[in-house]
């Protein structure tokens, strides 16, 4: 790991001072004239330096797509990876031979690399990842008092962040099985931007808490001095709660909570480990985003926390952009064009209404309408494509002003939904090629 | 399908609107025309927020909410394409679950100094961030108040629309109180957790679902249904949101793949793409590179409106009151949003 973080130190270097490395390319040229670094994801694939890739990103842009289709790819290019997917639509996880949700990698069947290349997949199963933590670190006997506990299991699968504290509870344990030479994780949709940045410490400092140690206080001596040094009787606090909660609530909170707080020992120390490997050189983070303004604000938002925690980012996925093969047809062009095409047709209508259509004379008539019909229907589609591309265009321009540096790499959308092997192997070409 | 534009409104006794949906889909939008288009004929609702993401104010245009019911926009017939007087009035509301819990302390138990010390100590932290389950307990309780709230001459509000969590959270989310219930088998949080959930099981709430028209949305959308009626909670209608115009069908691009391609090619010319050139040859040069492009991105039209047909026959079979909000080319801004709220007023969703 050591010489590794070294070979890596320097490429990954993407903290607050983000600059060009060989990782970035090579500074290209956009038609508004900014400079716009591409990200060279199969590079960074290719890379056995790099043993974790982390997808974030704000809710539907494309994570989990991305991440799958990022293990496929690098898998074919003979790495050994595992992606960890959480929430994957129903019959992507089927196509990966993800029946179950049982927190254990498996082998992706259909999907190998020449050159010794393997993918290995599983969903994030929240509570039997709880569950695992309670089995793992406390004896059976108090491993079962909180199993049965009203509130654990009440709670267990809700606490606020949990999803993102477990996404990265399950990330460290795979690293340390060191079964895997890459890592690509998947992060849930989080209700502010870096809710798995921030869960394991909220989590922490919750359990280290003052609320904490007076709950449990008929248990730990610290309790009461917390108390006195607030000068608040312990008879008073206790008094509301239970009028509060009622007497039995409390004694099951307080059961509860103590259990945690003893299964959470280690809490802290993992949590801060995790939180260091994701600083690490061997991982890189990818900002995915749509070119559309809510989600690229959003994507910013993420640059900026990344730096501000020093997580070394990679560059920015821009998912779903749309393209045209004809891009000397303007918008407004096509837009007139189909307007002629529609009023000839009006214009013809009227003879149409009244004759049948084969009194019409000439056979060809009623089919060249037609044919016009379709030809307009072709236009408008296309000024419809040009006028989303020309959005998509400015509202990444405005993105690359603000954050020069940050490579970026263009998947084009395909018209329908990315659920099999072979649309992420389509999603994977479209990642690896560096935009032109 | 939507109602035509003479029966009445679908929710005529509703008071509490719930949107929910997949992230993403518009819950925000739709939740936001929504309140709009219950204030016309001078009503006045209360728009909710519960996520502190001050995303009403984003769409407003305006400062960040506090925790306090603001009026944020009024609400002309004619704003709506209606005929009639009467100015409806829209307020906003971003629960903040601290001070909501606070309030509540204070309302059913007159902490006073012992409800600092709980905070000092972090209590209100731990309840409203750490377990979200009282978090949600708060949030929902306190939209059944603002609900239930008297004024002068009957209620406060007409409707209260609640921008919720997506739908993968939204039954718990509305059954929490339920489970405290069960918590608490007795006294006075049992009683309040019972009382919301009258309301929220009651025909005045209805849970709406916004989805899009592609897989993921409308499969969440199916199982959100089913988890709600399981749940014995309300379902309200459908909005698909986002919606695009068909312009061409299936038939329609094998048409021109086919035999008539040379057609198609004949009335791009027609239709002044022949470029400058005098002579046929010069002109069909001009037009058969555009050809293969724009047959290609009717392909994918067409193939889109066929998934479309999909999802919308998945739709039809919740037999759910649905309707259709077009894309705004632009995104949304707040001509956009009285659009939408007149669209939606239009097919009887208010
Ligand atoms: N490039 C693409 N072209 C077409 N469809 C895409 C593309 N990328 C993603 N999709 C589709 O978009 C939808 C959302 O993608 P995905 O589930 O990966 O997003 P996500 O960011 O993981 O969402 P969530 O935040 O809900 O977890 C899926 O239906 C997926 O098939
Ligand atoms: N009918 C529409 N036409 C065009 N854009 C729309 C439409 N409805 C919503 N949008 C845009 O889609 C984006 C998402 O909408 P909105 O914020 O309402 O979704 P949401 O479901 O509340 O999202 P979240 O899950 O993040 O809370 C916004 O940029 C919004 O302006
Ligand atoms: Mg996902
Ligand atoms: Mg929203």
């Amino acid at each position: 790991m050591s010489a590794q973080a070294k070979g890596r130190a320097k490429a990954g270097a993407t903290g607050p001072d983000r600059t060009g490395t060989d990782r970035t390319g090579t500074a290209e040229k956009s038609p508004a004239g900014l400079a716009d670094p591409s990200l060279d994801v199969d590079a960074l694939l290719d890379d056995p330096d790099t043993r974790i890739i982390v997808c974030c990103g704000s809710g539907g842009v494309g994570k989990t797509t991305t991440a799958a289709a990022l293990g496929v790819r690098a898998a074919e290019r003979g790495r050994r990876v595992v992606v960890l997917t959480i929430d994957p639509a129903r019959r992507l996880a089927q196509s990966m031979g993800l029946s179950e949700l049982d927190n254990t990698p498996r082998p992706v069947k259909g999907v190998a690399g020449d050159n010794g290349g393997e993918l290995f997949a599983m969903m994030l199963d929240m509570k039997r990842t709880f569950d695992e933590i309670v089995l793992a670190h406390s004896d059976p006997e108090r491993a079962r008092t909180i199993l049965e506990n009203p509130f654990y299991q009440s709670l267990s699968a809700g606490f606020a962040g949990t999803q993102e504290y477990m996404a990265m509870e399950k990330l460290g344990q795979l690293r340390a099985r060191d079964e895997w030479d890459l890592i690509v994780v998947d992060t849930p949709p989080s209700r502010s931007a870096l809710d798995f940045l921030d869960a394991p410490n909220r989590l922490g400092s919750f359990l280290d808490g003052r609320f904490i140690r007076v709950l449990t206080a008929p248990a730990k001596v610290g309790g009461r001095g917390a108390m006195k040094f607030l000068g608040v009787g312990m008879g008073l606090v206790t008094g509301v709660l239970t009028k509060v909660l009622g007497a039995h609530v409390l004694t099951d909170v307080q059961t509860f909570v103590a259990a945690l707080d003893s299964m959470f020992g280690g809490f802290r120390e993992r949590a801060d480990r995790t939180y260091k490997l994701l600083q690490a050189p061997g991982t890189a983070f990818l900002v995915v985003a749509a070119p559309e303004r809510d989600a690229l604000r959003e994507a910013a938002y993420f640059v900026d926390r990344l730096a501000a925690d020093r997580m070394p980012l990679a560059g920015l996925v821009l998912n779903r952009v749309h393209t045209t093969g004809a891009p000397q047809l303007t918008a407004e062009r096509a837009l007139a064009g189909a307007e002629t095409l529609e009023e000839n047709g009006a214009e013809q209508d009227p003879d149409g209404a009244d004759g049948s259509p084969g009194s019409s004379g000439s056979t060809g008539a009623p089919s060249a309408s037609a044919a016009e019909a379709v030809a307009a229907g072709l236009l408008r589609l296309h000024a419809e494509r040009m006028q989303v591309m020309a959005r998509e265009r400015s509202t990444r321009d405005r993105f690359v002003s603000v954050y020069p540096d940050v490579p970026i790499t263009e998947v084009a959308a395909l018209p329908g939904d990315v659920h099999d092997l072979d649309g992420l192997r389509e999603i994977g070409t479209r990642l690896g090629r560096t935009p032109a | 399908m939507a109602d035509t534009p003479e029966a009445g409104p679908d929710w005529e006794g509703v008071r509490l609107h719930v949107v929910s949906g997949k992230g993403g889909t518009g819950k925000t939008t739709v939740a936001a025309a929504l309140a709009i288009a219950l204030a016309a004929e001078g009503r006045r609702t209360l728009l909710i927020e519960v996520e502190g993401r001050q995303g009403i104010a984003e769409l407003f245009g305006i400062a960040a909410l506090p925790y306090e019911e603001r009026k944020v926009a009024s609400v002309s017939p004619a704003q709506l394409g209606l005929e009639g007087a009467g100015t409806g009035e829209v307020f906003a509301l971003a629960i903040d679950p601290e001070q909501a819990l606070l309030e509540y302390l204070e309302m059913f138990y007159k902490l006073g100094r012992a409800g600092k010390a709980l905070r000092k100590l972090g209590a209100i932290d731990f309840a409203t961030t750490i377990a979200p389950g009282l978090r949600d307990v708060l949030l929902t309780g306190k939209a059944c108040e603002a609900a239930r709230r008297k004024g002068p001459g009957g209620r406060a509000y007409d409707a209260v629309v609640m921008d919720a969590p997506p739908t993968g959270r939204i039954t718990r989310f509305l059954n929490v109180n339920t489970e405290v219930a069960g918590l608490a088998r007795f006294g006075p949080i049992h009683n309040q957790a019972q009382a919301v959930m009258r309301v929220i099981r009651s025909p005045e709430t209805a849970v709406h679902l916004v989805t899009l028209l592609e897989e993921m949305p409308v499969q969440e959308t199916v199982d959100g249904v089913g988890e709600l009626r399981e749940a014995g909670l309300p379902v309200g209608g459908v909005v698909v949101n986002m919606v695009r115009p068909p312009v061409l069908d299936e038939a329609a691009v094998r048409a021109v793949d086919g035999d008539h391609r040379e057609e198609v090619a004949r009335a791009l010319v027609d239709a002044g793409l022949g470029g400058r050139s005098r002579s046929a040859t010069g002109v069909r040069a001009h037009v058969e590179p555009l050809l293969d492009p724009l047959l290609d991105q009717a392909r994918e039209h067409a193939e889109r409106v066929l998934l479309e047909r999909g999802q919308r026959a998945d739709l039809e079979q919740l037999e759910l009151p649905s309707y259709e909000l077009p894309l705004l080319g632009g995104g949304v801004d707040l001509g956009g949003l009285y659009r939408l709220a007149a669209e939606l007023k239009r097919q009887g969703a208010a």
